[in-house]
């Protein structure tokens, strides 16, 4: 019996974590969410395995059925990349300009808003609300797309 | 927001609020604040006042075509001004603890 491919395997499992552990794990710090080199890494090891797997399906004695295994799972892979790719570097800034948007030196518009615990919470308050006894310095506003 | 809630030290220090706001419901909202143990406030939005109000609705970007807002960062004063802005051309690449910390030194 020959040999399992576990090269080609190995590959199209490691790109699809690559993918998956973006949005899911590496996003949680700065150093690997704002240029995914964690995630390259991966596919840079895991289209190498792929090279592997795929020269060792179409050696000399692999028959058809391991080639057409290869070549299904090589192209899954490409997928794979082109939708990290996607989901990493395109659709992520398909965003409005925010033209309107508060620029340095103007005023910052007031509102209130419900807040963890629905109670109404007011920019002005922000504000002045002690932070540990002292008076705050700033408000860092940090507007973000939510988790639904 | 889980960068924020680890330089938060830092940002009390620097007597710097921050404040996380998005369209998710006060429900929404205590569940995400309990399940990360965030300690700063977050406040919902649904009708997109404070979003329109910063110009930041990305339309039909959120589950089942709803409006949200586009991720977008504001240090204000204590007056009330703006000092410094972060509007991202990419919503991955967002301001780090870092940058906003050397920002928040220019304050009054």
């Amino acid at each position: 019996m020959r040999r399992f491919n576990w090269q080609i395997w190995a590959g199209f499992l490691i790109g699809v974590f690559a993918l998956l552990s973006y949005p899911t794990i590496f996003v949680q710090w700065p150093a690997t969410r704002d240029f995914p080199w964690v995630n390259i890494l991966l596919f840079v090891i895991a289209e190498i395995f792929i090279f592997v797997g795929v020269r060792r399906a179409f050696g000399p004695d692999r028959g058809i059925a391991s080639k057409i295994g290869a070549v299904i799972l090589a192209s899954l892979s490409s997928l794979v990349l082109l939708a990290f790719i996607m989901v990493a570097f395109v659709s992520s800034t398909w965003m409005p300009e925010a033209a309107g948007a508060p620029v340095v030196g103007s005023r910052a518009p007031s509102f209130t808003l419900a807040d963890s615990n629905g109670r109404q919470v007011s920019l002005s308050e922000l504000q002045s609300m002690p932070i540990s006894s002292a008076q705050p310095r700033g408000v860092l506003l940090i507007f973000y797309r939510g988790y639904w | 927001m889980r960068g924020i809630e680890r330089s938060l030290d830092k940002f009390n220090a620097a007597g710097i609020r921050p404040v996380a706001i998005s369209v998710d419901s006060p429900e929404q909202l205590r569940e995400l604040v309990e399940t990360n143990k965030f300690t700063f406030p977050f406040l919902s939005d649904p009708d997109l006042t404070a979003v329109r109000a910063y110009d930041l609705v990305h339309p039909g970007a959120g589950e089942e075509g709803r409006d949200i807002a586009r991720p977008a960062e504001f240090l204000i004063d204590s007056s009330g001004t703006v000092r410094w802005v972060n509007l991202t051309d990419n919503y991955w690449v967002r301001g780090t603890p870092e940058q906003i910390l050397e920002a928040a030194k220019t304050l009054p």
